[in-house]
């Protein structure tokens, strides 16, 4: 029990970094850059008609307290963490007086969810798969099968996301394109609501999923191999055990681990790419969010949806770190 | 040299094909020298052509021939990858060298920081970026940024065959010679880590055009210098696919997935190349 605690500590202190770091780097980026987006802010806003000088004051001072550029460097980084410390994003701009909190709260389960069951499908299907392609080598089904994961998985997000936009919108429009639930309903817990929940999300899980297969596909299948050659295996195998038990006990078991580290270095990138398939498919998640920011200007909500990612993404790896003694018992036993 | 690339060429249909592919784009892009049309000149053929023998790939909407736009959209793609390739090399090199090579609380620390860029979610911080330089945003600035943000998964590769490395004997001999650790890195360490460089090179070559495809496609980059997601983001400013030129979306389309899967299969090959025991599974079953 004790490894455990030590292992939760290292844990949590990597989460704390992580996020440290992260919105570190989103500090230096706004402040460090040559730019001054108070000045920009000002120059957009009066490009048309006349503002008199005291407006334009009044103006400078009311964003240089928003963007937190007055003071010191100390004083900007400490204001900076101040406000995000109790999640304090201000109003949005675009859609003022909405707080950018409520804003993101009102995306952050539709990202959330739609990333859940597509990296769940896309992690269960790909080890399967790559599981029973590693110790069924010579079947035809399941090497025609990887080779089709292999030659998506390389492709980006968008485009795959695009190219079924194409197939499902023009050519075979058989599946909703945009929004997450038929336009006119009332969101509720009933089952038409539901239905259409689920349609909608249909084309971007479909995209992330597809994408996401390969890499576990190929991860696991060169896993098996290895595990294969264990001499547990082995005895397994000479003592007459059944093959699937052999398979799904003593290889795809002791194959899981690696994989669940794997799931844990890439929720990053699968965060990258939802939010990139919810802007094609017009899903109203934080994707979408931060795109009609950056487009509507609103700079308080876009550092609001940057620095909710990181801490979203550092605290989803965190969970999958916390399950993974539940599949490698020796964490515990150190 | 020439040995190993002519049984790369007989013995690996992935090295074949991803190198037969990448040959081919590589031709597209160098005829971007020769092309009879500036690249960024607008109007200078008859708008919205569909394909034909005079334009191979029929013009858009901006009269522009979509052929010879592709060729200078491709090189500058392409050479996108190579930059951003190159800085984060170097990166994950530093790095990840001198974290295996040295070790202890060093090796923590430098692990600590590369778990957190190999877990933060890049897409949102340049989207950030964007949002911040706006006008000022350059294809140069892009590449630097993304560089410093992509070197991450590769140092930890790169760490861990430092690691072995460092307890073989010819390390321990070299520190008896005299060389100190950056010596030693350098001179002694860095031969070893080269085919791993080669393959993450292709892997972050991958990632990094995949990033400036995305960004370019939903206008965060400086789209006038042309891309293949900048050709992609004027195709679908002017609503390409509604009014059915869809052959201006369908080339830049088809052709970076052509990059993709050439660069994706080189990678593959080179790493189970490095690997002798499939090389030589391979070379047997022939």
């Amino acid at each position: 029990m004790r490894a455990y605690g030590f292992y939760l500590l290292k844990r949590l202190m990597q989460f704390a970094l992580v996020v440290f770091i992260g919105i570190n780097v989103a500090y230096v980026i706004t402040h460090a850059t040559p730019i001054d987006p108070v000045e920009q802010t000002i120059s957009a806003a009066t490009a048309f008609g006349n503002t008199s000088p005291e407006a334009i004051d009044m103006m400078r001072s009311s964003l240089q307290d928003l963007y937190g550029t007055g003071g010191s460097a100390l004083d900007q980084w400490l204001a900076f963490w101040g406000r995000i410390l109790v999640g304090d994003f201000g109003p949005s701009l675009s859609a003022f007086p909405t707080p950018v909190a409520t804003l993101i709260s009102r995306a952050l389960p539709w990202t959330a969810g739609l990333m859940l069951v597509s990296t769940l499908l896309a992690w269960g299907l790909g080890n399967l798969l790559g599981g029973l392609a590693g110790y069924y080598r010579r079947n035809r089904l399941l090497k025609f099968a990887g080779i089709i994961a292999m030659g998506i998985h390389p492709v980006p997000y968008y485009i795959v996301a695009f190219v079924l936009l194409i197939l499902f919108g023009y050519v075979w429009p058989i599946l909703p394109i945009t929004g997450a639930y038929a336009q006119g309903l009332r969101p509720g817990f009933n089952l038409e609501f539901i239905g259409s929940v689920i349609r909608h999300s249909l084309l971007p899980a479909l995209s992330l999923v597809l994408v996401g297969i390969g890499g576990w596909f190929m991860g696991m299948r060169s896993l098996v191999p290895t595990i294969m050659a264990e001499d547990y295996t082995v005895y397994a195998e000479l003592g007459g055990v059944r093959k699937r038990r052999i398979l799904g006990s003593y290889v795809m078991r002791n194959a899981l681990a690696p994989q669940v580290t794997g799931l844990a270095m890439t929720l990053g990138a699968i965060f990258n790419g939802a939010i990139i398939t919810e802007q094609v498919f017009g899903y109203p998640g934080l994707g979408s969010l931060l795109i009609s920011a950056v487009h509507a200007g609103d700079y308080s909500l876009v550092i609001g949806v940057t620095t909710i990612s990181i801490i979203a993404v550092s605290f989803a790896v965190l969970l999958v770190d916390l399950l993974y003694p539940l599949l490698d018992p020796r964490v515990q036993a150190r | 040299m020439w040995n190993i690339l002519r049984d790369l060429l007989r013995y690996n249909w992935e090295f074949a094909a991803g190198a037969i592919l990448l040959g081919a784009v590589i031709i597209v892009a160098a005829l971007s020298f020769i092309s009879p049309y500036p690249p960024l000149d607008v109007y200078v053929a008859p708008p919205d052509m569909p394909p034909s023998s005079e334009h191979w790939l029929g013009t858009n909407s901006r009269g522009q021939d979509v052929f010879w736009q592709l060729t200078v959209a491709v090189r500058n793609t392409l050479l996108f990858g190579v930059v951003v390739a190159v800085i984060s090399r170097l990166i994950s090199l530093a790095v990840g060298l001198f974290a295996g090579y040295m070790g202890g609380s060093v090796d923590r620390m430098l692990m600590s920081v590369n778990d957190t860029f190999i877990v933060l979610p890049i897409f949102p911080i340049l989207v950030l970026f964007y949002f911040v330089m706006r006008d000022q945003m350059s294809w140069a600035l892009l590449a630097l940024v993304a560089a410093c943000l992509g070197w991450s998964y590769d140092a930890r590769l790169i760490r861990s065959v430092a690691l072995s490395l460092k307890t073989r004997e010819f390390t321990t001999q070299s520190a008896f010679c005299g060389m100190n650790a950056a010596e030693i890195v350098t001179r002694e360490h860095l031969p070893y880590v080269m085919p791993i460089v080669f393959t993450t090179t292709m892997n972050n070559m991958n990632w990094s055009i995949g990033l400036e495809v995305t960004l370019s496609v939903l206008g965060f980059t400086d789209v006038n210098t042309p891309t293949i997601g900048g050709m992609i983001y004027w195709a679908n400013q002017h609503a390409a696919l509604v009014s059915g030129i869809w052959w201006w979306i369908a080339a830049p389309v088809a052709l970076v997935i052509v990059v993709f899967v050439s660069l994706f299969l080189l990678s593959l090959s080179m790493n189970e190349y490095i690997d002798p025991r499939s090389r030589l599974a391979r070379m047997g079953s022939g």
